[in-house]
């Protein structure tokens, strides 16, 4: 690692740890949506780790963090209430899963990579919506119950006098209580962004690049890049199976949707959003898209009229009919068409677009080299 | 058997629809070498190219109910059935067949559109990005269709004529009736696919069509200008997309999401029919479909829970480990 690799880390942690106080600047100072901003940091993080490096397009992403989930309430519904053996669960089931998809999709490369896991993710889906319902309660999603055993926390005398118990982390309430959810998911997001830091500047992430670049030549030097492209497929599923264990851990119940390849696809809109193969790109799209969904789903047509009252009368109704098929229910059009229009004309995303814009203010010259990044195969 | 035999048929109109997808995917990726994440939701601009027609046709105005004398009631009546009485109820009890009049050219022009707007510019691109750029616009046609019509399924009329089912057992002497629009979705497809074949096969066009997926760079050396042909087959694409979309309407109502579910079982048939191999992309279809419908018959799926939610990824998993170039596929195409 390079200074300037602690000095990013030191910047983003700066960032996670002051956000509760400039979040509300952003009309974004509530533990929810800060939760989100640090996990789905964390996913697109891992995603990124896989396609940045290696050119990989996972389509099946959402699986591993459904599939964490899932884990998480299971442990808090078996054992205990506490986050951390939850989390750690998530983890190594996230990586499992991985083991076993990455094994088969990464026989094959391009298209055929990205095929095979969206195929996977759907297949998980449907099985979670069918035939795993004893495991994943089908419909009406993982819920915690009253009843569940909870072994630990009930040989170690910890019971709520009434009503389900929250989550807690040694034992300090977590999904009860605010912001002991956002740090915890914080924290996990700086450890999680530090070490893929680690995993970029080390040599195994230089192998991962020169799969990318070019794994024929890869292969003719003597290396066999299938066991990087599985090791780095695995680190990137544990970091999805992860981040569904937060998600479990500060709002403890699992649902299919959570599988489904819409959700895929947001992660790699987060990814290519923010730009693909930068460490901070895929965290800015991360924030991006979950503070755009917050705000714009909230819309509705009243408050567009409102935000439009400033034009004449005339055209104020028709200019808000059309602007509100954006925003609320429709602000998944908006992403589209921000994400059609990224992919078109700034395959870099964000990223690219700062950097061109310091380019055009003079400050180019310390353009990092290996932040920059040409759109993947 | 008779049971099996019920299950092979009802297969076999779904495989067609996979098959139809699935062909235009493969006329795509083979002529453009784009692969078109959007395919889906050109199937679901058809079907509702089927809900737009039934929509038009029925546009009513407000009569009074003539069979209610105690008080003025008023009823909605279609222009159409005030305008030509019992020919206008035909007119729109035929919406569906209809609405290919609609579909083809719409979807034929929307295709061309797109390729000349849109997926031109990512010829040069890597694959990765055609694949995230067609899938954004994936998103964006299926969020404008439900900011018009809505999230919920659109149930479509099937055709009185086409209502009951057609003993197609009796001359083999079995008891087995079969939907005749279903029968109907199957032939429609068949001619398709022959259609297709033969436009390739049998004339100038398709020749130029198919030198120019052998090697685009010679034909273009030769003096034709085969971007504007590929131009008109990436059109067909959308267009056979939207005939297997408008006729599916009376099968499955559709809604704004209905293209991505079948675009990821038509990609797997394209993977397991073979990349770039349009007799793979049939084949496959039509097994996949017919698999699918076979699992699930009671005895196989008691036997085991759920094989009817996973048989197709698993056959394509299996194809694609053993036999990478899939069913059909032709050597050197997209083989890593």
């Amino acid at each position: 690692m390079r200074k300037r690799d602690y000095f990013m880390l030191l910047i983003f942690a700066a960032i996670m740890i002051t956000l509760p106080m400039w979040g509300p600047l952003i009309d974004a100072g509530y533990p929810d949506i800060m939760q989100r901003f640090a996990v789905f940091g964390l996913i697109a993080v891992g995603f990124n780790l896989l396609f940045g490096l290696t050119g990989y397009l996972s389509f099946g992403h959402a699986a591993f963090l459904g599939v964490g989930s899932y884990t998480a309430v299971w442990c808090f519904k078996l054992f205990t209430m506490d986050v951390i053996p939850a989390i750690i669960a998530s983890t190594i089931m996230g990586g499992l899963v991985a083991l076993i998809l990455g094994f088969v999709a990464l026989r094959r490369s391009g298209i055929y990579f990205s095929i095979l896991t969206l195929a996977f993710a759907q297949m998980m889906y449907s099985l979670a919506y069918s035939v795993l319902t004893p495991l994943t309660n089908g419909e009406t999603g993982l819920q915690l119950a009253l009843g569940d055993a909870r072994v630990i926390d009930r040989a170690m005398g910890v019971n709520p006098e009434s009503g389900l118990p929250s989550t807690s982390i040694l034992g300090f309430g977590v999904s009860n209580q605010g912001m002991t959810g956002y740090w915890i998911c914080a924290i996990v997001a700086i450890v999680g962004f530090y070490i893929a830091l680690r995993i970029t500047r080390s040599s195994f992430g230089i192998m991962l690049r020169g799969i990318k670049s070019n794994q024929t030549r890869m292969s003719y030097t003597g290396l066999a890049a299938r066991p990087y492209l599985i090791t780095v497929f695995v680190i990137s599923g544990m970091y999805a199976g992860l981040a569904g264990g937060l998600l479990a851990s500060v709002d403890p119940l699992a649902g299919a949707e959570r599988m489904y390849w819409t959700a895929s696809g947001e992660i790699v809109l987060m990814t290519i959003l923010g730009g693909v193969g930068t460490l901070f790109g895929p965290i800015m799209g991360a924030g991006i898209i979950k503070w755009l969904e917050a705000k714009l789903s909230t819309f509705n047509e009243s408050v567009v009229e409102q935000a439009l009252a400033f034009l004449p009368d005339s055209i104020e109704h028709g200019a808000a009919v059309v602007v509100s098929k954006f925003v609320g229910e429709g602000w998944h059009l908006s992403l589209g068409i921000i994400f059609m229009l990224i992919v078109i004309f700034l395959p870099g995303g964000v990223m690219e677009g700062l950097q061109r814009l310091a380019g055009l203010f003079g400050f180019g010259k310390n353009k990092q080299a290996g932040a920059n990044s040409t759109p993947a195969e | 058997m008779d049971a099996i035999i019920l299950q092979f048929l009802n297969g076999v109109d779904k495989g067609a629809a996979y098959a139809l997808i699935a062909l235009g995917l493969t006329l795509i990726f083979g002529t453009l070498g784009v692969v078109n994440f959007a395919h889906g939701a050109l199937f679901m601009l058809g079907a509702f190219c089927a809900v737009t027609t039934n929509h038009l046709l029925t546009l009513s105005q407000k009569v009074k109910d003539p069979s209610i004398t105690f008080f003025e009631a008023y009823i909605d009546q279609p222009y159409l059935v005030t305008w030509y009485g019992d020919f206008g109820q035909t007119i729109i009890d035929w919406s569906v067949p209809l609405s290919l009049l609609l579909a083809i050219p719409v979807m034929f022009l929307i295709g061309t559109l797109l390729e000349r707007g849109l997926i031109r510019h990512f010829y040069n691109r890597p694959h990765a990005d055609q694949i995230l750029v067609t899938f954004g616009l994936a998103i964006v046609l299926g969020e404008i269709v439900r900011t018009f019509y809505g999230a919920n399924p659109i149930p479509q009329p099937t055709p009185d004529f086409f209502q009951g089912q057609v003993p197609i057992g009796a001359p083999f002497g079995l008891d087995i009736a079969y939907p005749a629009w279903r029968l109907m979705y199957f032939i429609v497809g068949i001619l398709v696919m022959f259609g297709v074949f033969a436009l390739l096969q049998f004339t100038r066009f398709g020749m130029v069509v198919r030198a120019g997926m052998q090697d685009r760079q010679m034909v273009q050396l030769l003096g034709i200008n085969i971007q504007a042909r590929f131009t008109l087959v990436f059109g067909m694409a959308a267009a056979i997309a939207g005939i297997a979309g408008a006729l599916y309407t009376p099968t499955l109502p559709p809604n704004y999401e209905m293209g991505m579910e079948f675009l990821v079982i038509s990609f797997v048939v394209v993977v397991v029919g073979g990349m770039g191999s349009l007799g793979g992309a049939v084949l496959a279809g039509f097994m996949l479909g017919i698999l699918e419908a076979i699992v699930a018959l009671p005895v196989i799926s008691d036997l085991i829970p759920g094989i009817n939610q996973v048989i197709i990824y698993t056959v394509a998993v299996v194809v694609l480990l053993t036999r990478p170039r899939g069913l059909m596929g032709r050597k050197g195409v997209m083989e890593d």
